[in-house]
């Protein structure tokens, strides 16, 4: 069923979910690495506002459209050539001219009024947000807690029914910052610093993506949010602010050896030698569900193949190829494993 | 007409003017506006083949999640190539096509003001296209977009932005030298009689197109020119660490960019705006209306170029102002529409190819203007933004705009360039795989687009709810692909001699081209019309009867004496410095990329090209 998944059935989607139902059979139920990513269905109030305005605008335009194409088709039956029809000469009619253009124009007020009000109030930074600073790199997002001092990259944790004001940068190209369930998009510029603001009502995962084009792997630039109970995420907090253990035996110490000769130019990991600041920090690695982007599921198999030749299955990934052996690959994987 | 004494020379000399009016070197040195109209529409038409065949590699690779048909460089080639062939190698020329073809013919010249200037511009968008397409061969397609949003784009490593900055600047000199000769031509060599408010709707769209081209293609030059000196001599206009800025790209970018959407719709309205009345048997609804809102689009469009902005982050008083400039813009766009269904109104429609293609224009626009109208609710267009739902926008708006319009106007005007119609037949198969092709392929793009899927991706993961609306998009692009097929083999048999065969009048139309042979002989005019009404040939033909209903004039109307004085009328002669002038171009923008001090080569030959221009006599011995 996941063509409902866009369009849950709510009434006013009426004409989509006819048109996703007729569709559904086709629909495959595979579990994914994947999410929602639509944005008729809000959990935020952020994106509930903006959902509202499009809800009457989409009205007003499905109105338009029908009486105006129902207008033209007739026009097209009843005045068809036939015998006998003869075509009426005249040029105009002012008072219909100016009727038909003072309607759009008051219904285009009327839509003006609560979209710069909206524009207005969605631009307000709320009393009591949490502040985190988003750093877009290709392809993938760097998340500062600057309160707290911990890092993290791709998957955003945030407390729910608390406001996240977001302070975006980027170090090479304009890439855009993008949660529909919970808010629209920003885009992030290099030499600017852009905010946005938004709540997540319930606990859960929302995903999202990076969406200007960015270079060759635009398409591998994921990103999720994961929302908590206040309580639950402040453990998290707690615990991502802990230096990683270091490995001390078997596989994942000779990893950490060979990370400690390589890696390291590029990644940090809290509590070893590793203060790399190019590629994500992998402190607390193995805690989360997804790397690169959010691309990949965060199993052995998808690290190997990473670690191994990044830019085969992530095109343009800025991470080298280090050409290690199917053993030290293992290790190095087996050490990524210890850094919950 | 000019009246200088020329010292004829006494003997052939490299300055003489070429005579050949057949064969093909008369085409590469024709100055006659109908060849060069000719020229224009069947490079389009091939650049257009091109850039389907993007698109259909496009679709073939998004057609399924996690394809494997393209790479993600190959896929950005594309998109990018797709873009820039519709807009400025399609789209554009096909408007500068019907340019030069009819508007000496609707107003009642013989050609343009600037024959020669005319024949530069087409050879430079000729070389300019070339230019840009051979970069597939020389180590990469411009891969940034045609938006070619900073800094990205000054960073892609292979020549193919090289070639988009300079390839774009030199189809812009093509632009500008068109935009000045239809201005002049316009305003300065209507026949007699012709006041401005008698001009057809399709000049006025000429007219308003031309001076969004003036000043719309200085702004991206500026652009350009600063991408290419950022790429190509270290300047620093969009690099954040040497205090320049990338926002700067976006503003000169859409503030030309915009207007170009205009540049790309007006002349298909123009299209219609001759097609409808003539094919429902009544004059415009509205004309003042219509020629009043198409300017109002042509000033407006100036003052929303941000709405393509509104994720930059300009803030909540920029947003609000070109929210608001963005819905109003709406107004006129959406007077147009009731005019032209006042048109119909009361008429007696006729349902031919080319009433079809326009029909289909109106009733996608209005698709297209609403979903349109829905991007200036600023906080909603943050979810729209980059999403498919935009890409079904434009191409509503662009497709089923001018592409219906264009296809419209080939049907319509195909008759008087050729001296047959298209067959009907085919022509409506045409139609309808087209319609059926386009609704297929853009539709489902508002629900994948609502549904969350962003533009210019070159994948997306099973299990989205995307896979089966793109399967459908595909397939609906195939189907285009067919109809686009029908319509070439349409051309094909329509050709057949004898079997087609149409006078001067088919369509029993309205404006002034209609009164002359089809095809038009090379004068156009025997002798130069007095205009006396809008829609004057019509005047000709018919009056209005006391029931309100066109009565048949009876003494004369269509085509007169034509064979008169033929000998007398002085017509430009062919010149070859045109294409050498283009050809310099050529050289030099090679050169900017792959050796800089070569640049002075191709500029010699230009300025020679210009030198023998100058100096080559008025006309051939």
């Amino acid at each position: 069923m996941e063509l409902f998944r866009g369009l849950k059935a709510r009434g006013r989607r009426f004409l989509l979910g006819v048109l996703a139902a007729s569709f559904a059979l086709f629909g495959s139920a595979c579990e994914t690495n994947v999410g929602p990513q639509d944005f008729l269905t809000p959990e935020g109030p952020v994106a509930r506002r903006a959902d509202g305005l499009w809800d009457v605008t989409f009205a007003i335009a499905v109105v338009i459209f029908v009486v105006v194409e129902a207008v033209l088709v007739f026009t097209l039956v009843k005045f068809r050539r036939r015998p006998g029809r003869e075509a009426a000469q005249f040029h105009g009619n002012t008072k219909l001219e100016v009727i038909l253009t003072l309607i759009p124009t008051l219904i285009l007020a009327g839509l003006a009024v609560p979209t710069v009000k909206a524009i207005a109030d969605l631009s307000k930074k709320s009393e009591g947000a949490l502040d985190v600073t988003v750093t877009a790199k290709q392809f993938w997002w760097e998340y500062k807690y600057p309160d707290a001092g911990v890092v993290t990259a791709n998957e955003m944790h945030v407390p729910t029914r608390t406001p996240i004001f977001l302070s975006l940068e980027s170090t090479d190209v304009i890439h855009s910052f993008w949660i529909p369930d919970l808010t629209g998009t920003q885009d992030v510029i290099p030499g600017r610093t852009n905010n946005m603001q938004f709540i997540a009502d319930e606990p859960g995962t929302y995903w999202g993506q990076c969406k200007e084009y960015c270079g060759l792997s635009h398409a591998n630039m994921r990103l999720r949010v994961i929302a908590h109970e206040p309580a639950e995420f402040e453990r998290w907090l707690q615990d991502q602010s802990q230096p990683a253990a270091n490995a001390t035996s078997g596989a994942a110490a000779e990893g950490q050896q060979i990370f400690l000769q390589t890696c390291v130019n590029c990644h940090a990991v809290q509590g070893t030698e590793a203060k790399g600041t190019i590629g994500p920090d992998l402190t607390h690695f193995a805690s989360r569900e997804t790397f690169a982007g959010a691309t990949f599921a965060n199993t052995t198999e998808n690290l190997r193949k990473w670690v191994d030749h990044p830019a085969a299955i992530k095109p343009g990934a800025p991470m080298p190829d280090y050409g290690l052996s199917a053993q030290e690959i293992d290790a190095v994987v087996a050490y990524l494993q210890t850094l919950e | 007409m000019a009246t200088a004494v020329w010292e004829q020379p006494r003997r052939r000399n490299i300055f003489a003017r070429p005579t050949a009016t057949t064969g093909w070197y008369s085409w590469v040195t024709t100055v006659d506006h109908k060849k060069i109209g000719i020229l224009y529409g069947v490079t389009a038409f091939v650049f257009f083949l091109l850039g389907g065949l993007e698109a259909l590699a496009l679709r073939t690779q998004l057609a399924t999640p996690d394809a494997d048909v393209l790479s993600a460089d190959l896929y950005n080639q594309f998109f990018t190539m797709h873009g820039i062939t519709m807009i400025f190698l399609v789209v554009m020329p096909m408007g500068v096509a019907f340019f030069n073809y009819f508007v000496p013919l609707m107003i009642g010249a013989r050609d343009v003001a600037f024959p020669r200037l005319n024949a530069l511009s087409y050879w430079i968008f000729l070389f300019g296209g070339i230019f840009i397409y051979s970069s597939f061969l020389l180590g990469g397609a411009p891969d940034g977009g045609w938006f070619g949003y900073a800094p990205l784009s000054t960073k892609l490593p292979t020549d193919g932005m090289d070639f988009y900055a300079v390839g774009l600047q030199f189809l812009g000199i093509a632009s500008l030298a068109g935009a000045v000769n239809f201005i002049v031509t316009i305003l300065n060599m209507r026949a007699p009689g012709m006041t401005l408010m008698r001009m057809p709707v399709f000049i006025w769209m000429a007219l308003v197109v031309s001076f969004l081209l003036l000043f719309a293609m200085p702004v991206i030059a500026v652009a350009l020119f600063e991408l290419m000196f950022d790429r190509l001599f270290g300047t620093n206009f969009f690099q954040v660490a040497a205090g320049g800025d990338p926002v700067l790209w976006q503003h000169l970018f859409w503030l030309f960019g915009h207007p170009e959407v205009y540049i790309l719709i007006l002349p298909a309205m123009g299209i219609v705006s001759e097609v409808l009345p003539t094919f429902s048997r009544k004059p415009l609804f509205g004309y003042a209306a219509v020629v009043f809102a198409g300017a109002a689009i042509g000033f407006m469009g100036w003052g929303v170029w941000a709405h393509h902005m509104f994720a930059v982050g300009l803030g909540p008083v920029a947003n609000a102002a070109f929210a608001l400039s963005t819905m109003f813009i709406a107004v006129p766009t959406g007077v147009k529409i009731f005019n032209w269904i006042g048109t119909m109104w009361g008429g007696s429609l006729r349902f031919n190819t080319s009433m079809l293609f326009s029909v289909g224009f109106v009733a996608m626009f209005i698709i297209g203007g609403l979903s349109g109208v829905s991007h200036s609710i600023v906080p909603h267009d943050a979810q729209q933004t980059d999403t498919y739902y935009v890409v079904a926008h434009f191409h509503y708006v662009l497709f089923g705009g001018a592409l219906f319009g264009i296809m419209s106007g080939l049907y319509y005007w195909w008759p008087k360039i050729f001296g047959h119609r298209l067959g009907e037949g085919l022509g409506k198969l045409n139609f309808w795989l087209w319609f059926i092709g386009f609704n297929l392929t853009f539709g489902p793009m508002h629900i994948v687009g609502l549904q969350g899927m962003p533009r210019r991706i070159y994948t997306y993961p099973d299990g989205m709810g995307w896979n089966l609306w793109n399967l459908m998009e595909t397939v609906g692009a195939f189907v285009i692909a067919v109809s686009t097929l029908v319509f070439l083999v349409n051309v094909a048999v329509s050709r057949r001699k004898g079997r087609y065969e149409a006078g001067a009048d088919p369509w029993d139309a309205r404006t002034l081209e209609w009164s002359i042979p089809s095809p038009p002989p090379e004068y156009n005019f025997a002798e130069i019309p007095v205009i006396t009404h809008r829609d004057d040939f019509w005047h000709k033909k018919y009056f209005v009867g006391p029931g309100k209903t066109a009565e048949p004039v009876f003494s004369g109307g269509a085509a007169e004496a034509e064979h008169e004085a033929e000998h007398h009328i002085h017509m430009p002669s062919p010149s070859y410095f045109p294409v050498i002038a283009a050809f310099g171009l050529l050289v030099a923008a090679y050169a900017v990329i792959f050796g800089l001090p070569a640049v002075a080569i191709g500029l010699l030959i230009t300025t020679l090209g210009f030198f023998g221009w100058v100096f080559e006599p008025g006309a051939a011995e």
